[in-house]
């Protein structure tokens, strides 16, 4: 009888957790309702912001928020609402994510996806219902011949970065042995095999690493680079890896540059490798300083979020902002914004940004920087590098 | 179905509901016909999941938020055919599998290789083309697994299962034909289109998958159930218990271990045919080791041995987490999607320590698991 | 295949995945022991090695110390070195126990089948490194720099380093003493007792749980030792530091023939040098690989690992 009674219990507190649950939901989900001035539409984050991806995911949406939210306040009124979804940057994850995203009717532009594997399995989707997306940091080459109306990248993609990066090293360095290692990702494979393209004989010694997150000990590869007496080396792959492997290597006594692509741009490369280590580290990017551009973008993401905007947040606030030109100029519904997006003229703060039919960046507007690291372990603009 | 004999247990008077089997007693104990109708009303349900949350009060309570509920079911019916297959190697026959996601990456491997245009092979061929091989392929991988390891016992074969599956693991990041990380795009669809010209199975809708998925999760239940009535089942419970007593009494315990790995890779490949044929495009990422895991976890929480529990273990493990997505926690105002793993441990934490035999135990277990209950010395 | 790579840099592959493999071994040790006794896999060990590596780094905190601090004096070095191997020790063991009480005990109370305990334990894993890392935002913590890494003697290109002296003996001492207290102490006797046969050492009058939570201690205070070493060489950790660790750790103890100490540390150092010259040969993106194939081929050779399985003598 006492284990009947614990079952009715059990079934019972199964019922309360999950209406409780419920009520969440349906709180959370209270209808904004449309203002004057074209108000009371919304614009989406698609990305991970949950799993061993979400920092870079996290990044873009602090960015894409922070403009929708100057948008508000610049408007009085709680206007355009940022939905967010967590795609966790799984290709696996990210259909199912995508089709409750396009379920939404009132979603007028997306921000993302950022990984370019779950924009092969997710960008299909919005393409179908016609939702219009920028992506600020999926670079492979091969996303814009898909035939997707609305995919627009707001980066150069993986075969504009390399050669800068591979100018860097043979110009500025002036490296004769270079040592070339990459993460094996979709996106550090590709740049790293343009730099080696690029390089030619100096490189000395290829090596590759576990994907961002998944190894710690690098010992190997140090091994390989002290052995091949590089001066300098190229990792394609993100910050947490580099700063782990920029930490080993200067506690082997390795003395050249460690250089990588804007997936290297974080503060958290320096929180991995520590201060004084991360020091004089290059990255390249495919965006200009935001200081550069003037405005207060720096300052007021570090006030709002109390952090350093990272990678790519700077890109996603330019995103952010097209679209919501693009809805102030009127642009209401899913179709005219992909028209608007396919005439826009933006200067943004790290970038001016004009597509091409594909969807690409347009050509002409493409900079390419290196940025140092320096000792309090943030990004300064180095210089532009000019790729004849 | 293929027992239509009639059972004539005669109810005894003074049994109260859990004596007499509970829930299975009372099904065991029904007319044919009236067993045959309630399964088919019970999958007649399971069909119609896809509108529950049209149903008041209680439908939007069972929904997923921040996944489309129809992908989520379709999740969950892979989820469910991979459990099932583990429940025969693990369950049936009692060889502990820690690296099952490794069959499931070789059927979805082999179907990207011979349908997508990256491939190397470019056959390009149609989804339903791919099938027979890739699931040809996958039982094959499960022999080449199951013959080398037939001398190993328990956690040695558990160790080695982990490894196979990460050396295929690693195979697929590393490895030029199979992309990495780069991946397979523009993976066909399942065929079909309705009269109006657009294909059944396409990008917007998951309800086609998900009963597709379903379809083929009642076809391995009914194979499955069979082979657990039939002389392999009886071999394999054999084996489970003492395999050598078994090989005493004439059991040919390498012959049957090699077909519960080869039945287990099928089922597992199956999943993978589908789990390509939906997704579209599919890298190395998904197939990772706490996968594996999570699908052992499944089948030890719903029912080692009883293909229910398998079931429900299954689809718990892939439905938790989808719930808790999309719902705020109301300290941090983070997604509780993020606490998934950590609720997770929690809760299979807790089911197995008060129910070591699992949800739905297999009855033969559950009565085992008495007796042994009686035989722990009093410390 | 780059054989000269791997010729020319022998020596300094050697020494690093010798450093390598005594942290593997150490953390082996706990595999080995609670299998030796239970016949179990207790997955929760890599937890209580992580939960280690991060003890050490909050009491060097809070001396202020973080990846950005300069190099402390050599007293002080000293000091807070062995401040945090207590620390790591003491939060490890206390996991392990903590696992033992909540994971397995109640099990063994109702004689649970051996795939239930397999379940709790990954249940208790998931629960522990998930928590660090909602806590953690699953980002790095880094280490202070308590020990640069100087050139102690050079063979050729070999470059020996203090910290990876260091790390060999200290790991090779706590292999010794345990390896003393199993086979002489009286609580050793205790335990190999139950390891050969847990019925007959009831009745002959020794407490079967206490001896179970003994190697459970015993597991993670080794798992402690390895866990400061493993932040000293790495110089960072994260919520799935022991997961990825623990995969080689239990590889290890498997391939030196789990239940066997002096196996776990042949494992371990077989394993780290073997897995730095696959890397050197093929690359570092095969190196796990390299290490399953060999173990699946030495279980082919040898069904119960090199040294075969035997924490009490008797079994051979």
């Amino acid at each position: 009888m006492r284990q009947v009674l614990a079952r009715a219990i059990g079934g019972l507190a199964v019922i309360g957790l999950v209406a409780g649950a419920a009520a969440c939901n349906s709180s959370s989900s209270t209808e904004t309702k449309a203002g004057g001035g074209n108000c009371g539409y919304e614009l989406a984050f698609f990305g991970a912001l949950t799993g061993s991806a979400a920092n870079l995911g996290v990044n873009i949406e602090q960015g894409f928020e922070l403009a929708v939210q100057q948008y508000n306040t610049k408007k009085g009124s709680e206007c355009i609402k940022v939905q967010k979804f967590d795609s966790q940057g799984e290709p696996a994850i990210a259909p199912g994510v995508a089709r409750s995203l396009v379920a939404n009717k009132k979603i007028l532009g997306i921000v993302g996806p950022p990984f370019s594997g779950e924009s092969e399995a997710a960008d299909p989707i919005f393409e179908e219902a016609g939702i219009p997306t920028i992506t600020p940091s999926a670079t492979r080459t091969s996303l814009s011949s898909k035939g997707w109306k609305t995919f627009h990248r707001a980066v150069a993609n993986d075969d504009s970065q390399g050669p800068a990066a591979a100018s860097y090293i043979s110009d500025v360095l002036k490296a004769e042995k270079v040592f070339v290692a990459d993460d094996q990702s979709a996106y550090g494979a590709g740049l790293a095999d343009v730099v080696k393209a690029k390089l030619g004989a100096k490189v000395v010694q290829t090596d590759k690493t576990e994907a961002d997150g998944k190894q710690t000990d690098f010992s190997t590869v140090v091994q390989k680079v002290i052995a091949s007496k590089a001066t300098a080396m190229f990792y394609g792959g993100y910050y947490q890896n580099a700063g782990l492997i920029r930490k080993q290597l200067t506690a082997a006594n390795w003395k050249g540059t460690l250089v990588g692509g804007d997936g290297m741009k974080d503060p958290g490369l320096a929180k991995a490798a520590g201060n004084a280590n991360a020091v004089g580290t290059v990255v390249t990017c495919p965006c200009s300083p935001p200081e550069k551009a003037g405005g207060t973008f720096v300052a007021d993401y570090k006030a709002k979020w109390n952090v350093d905007a990272g990678t790519y947040s700077d890109v996603a606030y330019d995103a952010a902002n097209i679209y919501l030109a693009g809805i102030e100029a009127g642009n209401t519904t899913t179709e005219k914004m992909n028209t608007y997006l396919s005439s826009v003229n933006y200067t943004g703060i790290a970038n001016v940004y004009k597509f091409t039919a594909t969807g690409e960046l347009d050509p002409a507007s493409i900079k390419v920087w290196a940025f140092k690291f320096d000792a309090s372990g943030n990004t300064i603009a180095d210089q532009e590098i000019k790729t004849a | 179905m293929s027992e239509a004999t009639v059972t004539s247990a005669p109810a005894p008077v003074k049994k109260n509901w859990r004596e007499s089997g509970g829930t299975r007693g009372w099904f065991g104990r029904q007319h044919w016909a009236v067993r045959v109708g309630l399964s088919v009303v019970f999958a007649l349900v399971a069909y119609l999941l896809p509108y529950v949350g049209q149903v008041p009060v209680l439908g939007p309570q069972v929904i997923t938020q921040g996944i489309d509920w129809s992908s989520a079911l379709f999740n969950m019916s892979y989820y469910v055919l991979l459990a099932l297959g583990l429940n025969v190697v693990v369950g049936f026959a009692g060889l502990l599998d820690l690296g099952y996601v490794g069959f499931f990456a070789v059927g979805a491997y082999t179907v990207a290789m011979l349908t997508s245009p990256d491939s190397v092979l470019k056959t390009e061929w149609g989804w339903v083309a791919a099938i027979p091989v890739a699931l040809a392929i996958t039982m094959l991988s499960g022999l080449l697994l199951g013959w080398p390891t037939l001398r190993l016992r328990g956690d040695y074969l558990a160790i080695v299962t982990l490894g196979f599956a990460e050396i295929i693991r690693i195979f697929a990041t590393s490895s030029e034909t199979l992309r990495g990380d780069r991946g397979f795009s523009s993976i066909p669809h399942p065929p079909g289109t309705y009269a109006d010209g657009k294909p059944i199975f396409g990008v917007a809708d998951a309800t086609p998958y998900y009963w597709l998925g379903l379809t083929v999760v009642i076809l391995v239940i009914l194979g499955v159930q069979n082979l657990d009535r039939s002389r392999v089942g009886r071999s394999w419970l054999a084996i489970r218990e003492d395999e050598e007593a078994a090989e005493i009494m004439g059991v040919r315990t390498i012959k049957y271990k090699l077909w519960a790995f080869a039945i287990g890779a099928f089922i597992g490949g199956l999943g993978g045919v589908m789990f390509a044929g939906q997704q579209g495009f599919m890298n190395s990422q998904t197939f990772v080791l706490q996968f594996s895991i999570l699908v052992l976890a499944g089948v030890v929480m719903g029912g080692s041995g009883n293909i229910f529990g398998a079931i429900l273990g299954g689809a718990l493990i892939s439905y938790i987490p989808d719930r808790l997505r999309g719902i705020k926690d109301p300290i941090w105002d983070t997604d509780l999607y993020e606490y998934r793993f950590a609720i997770f441990g929690l809760v299979i934490l807790a089911i197995m320590i008060y129910r070591p035999q699992g949800l739905i135990p297999s009855r033969r277990r559950a009565m085992e698991l008495k007796d042994r209950e009686k035989e722990v010395a009093p410390q | 295949m780059n054989f000269s790579g791997l010729i020319e840099n022998f020596g300094p592959l050697t020494i690093t995945g010798l450093a390598q493999g005594a942290i593997i071994a150490l953390f082996a040790l706990g595999y080995t022991l609670v299998y030796g006794v239970l016949r179990l896999i207790n997955f929760a060990h890599s937890e209580v090695f992580l939960l280690g590596s991060y003890a050490c780094l909050v009491v060097w905190g809070m001396f202020g110390l973080d990846q950005n601090s300069v190099t402390p004096n050599v007293f002080s070095v000293i000091g807070l070195l062995l401040l945090g191997l207590v620390a790591a020790i003491v939060i490890s063991g206390v996991t392990a126990l903590g696992v033992e009480l909540v994971a397995y005990r109640p099990l063994r109370k109702r004689n649970a089948p051996p795939l239930a305990f397999l379940i709790t334990a990954i249940g208790a894993s998931l629960f522990i490194a998930e928590s660090v890392g909602v806590v953690t935002k699953r980002g790095v913590m880094g280490v202070p720099p308590l020990i640069r890494p100087t050139d102690v003697f050079v063979i050729g290109n070999m470059h020996v380093t203090n910290l990876q002296i260091l790390i060999i003996v200290l790991a090779l001492v706590m292999m010794f003493v345990l390896d003393r207290f199993i086979n002489r102490s009286r609580m050793g006797r205790g335990i190999r007792a139950v390891a050969q046969n847990p019925d007959s050492a009831a009745l002959m009058g020794v407490n079967k749980n206490r001896v179970i939570a003994l190697v459970f201690l015993l597991g993670g205070l080794m798992a402690g030792v390895a866990a400061v070493m493993y932040d000293l060489k790495i110089g960072v950790t994260k919520y799935d530091a022991g997961f990825l660790l623990g995969i080689e750790a239990f590889t290890a103890a498997v391939l030196g023939g789990i239940g066997n100490l002096r196996g776990a540390l042949l494992g371990g150092l077989l394993l780290g040098v073997l897995q730095n010259y696959a890397a050197g040969l093929l690359g570092t993106e095969w190196l796990h690989a390299a290490s399953f194939v060999l173990l699946v081929l030495i279980l082919l050779v040898r069904p119960t690992g090199l040294l075969g399985e035997s924490l009490g003598r008797a079994r051979a």
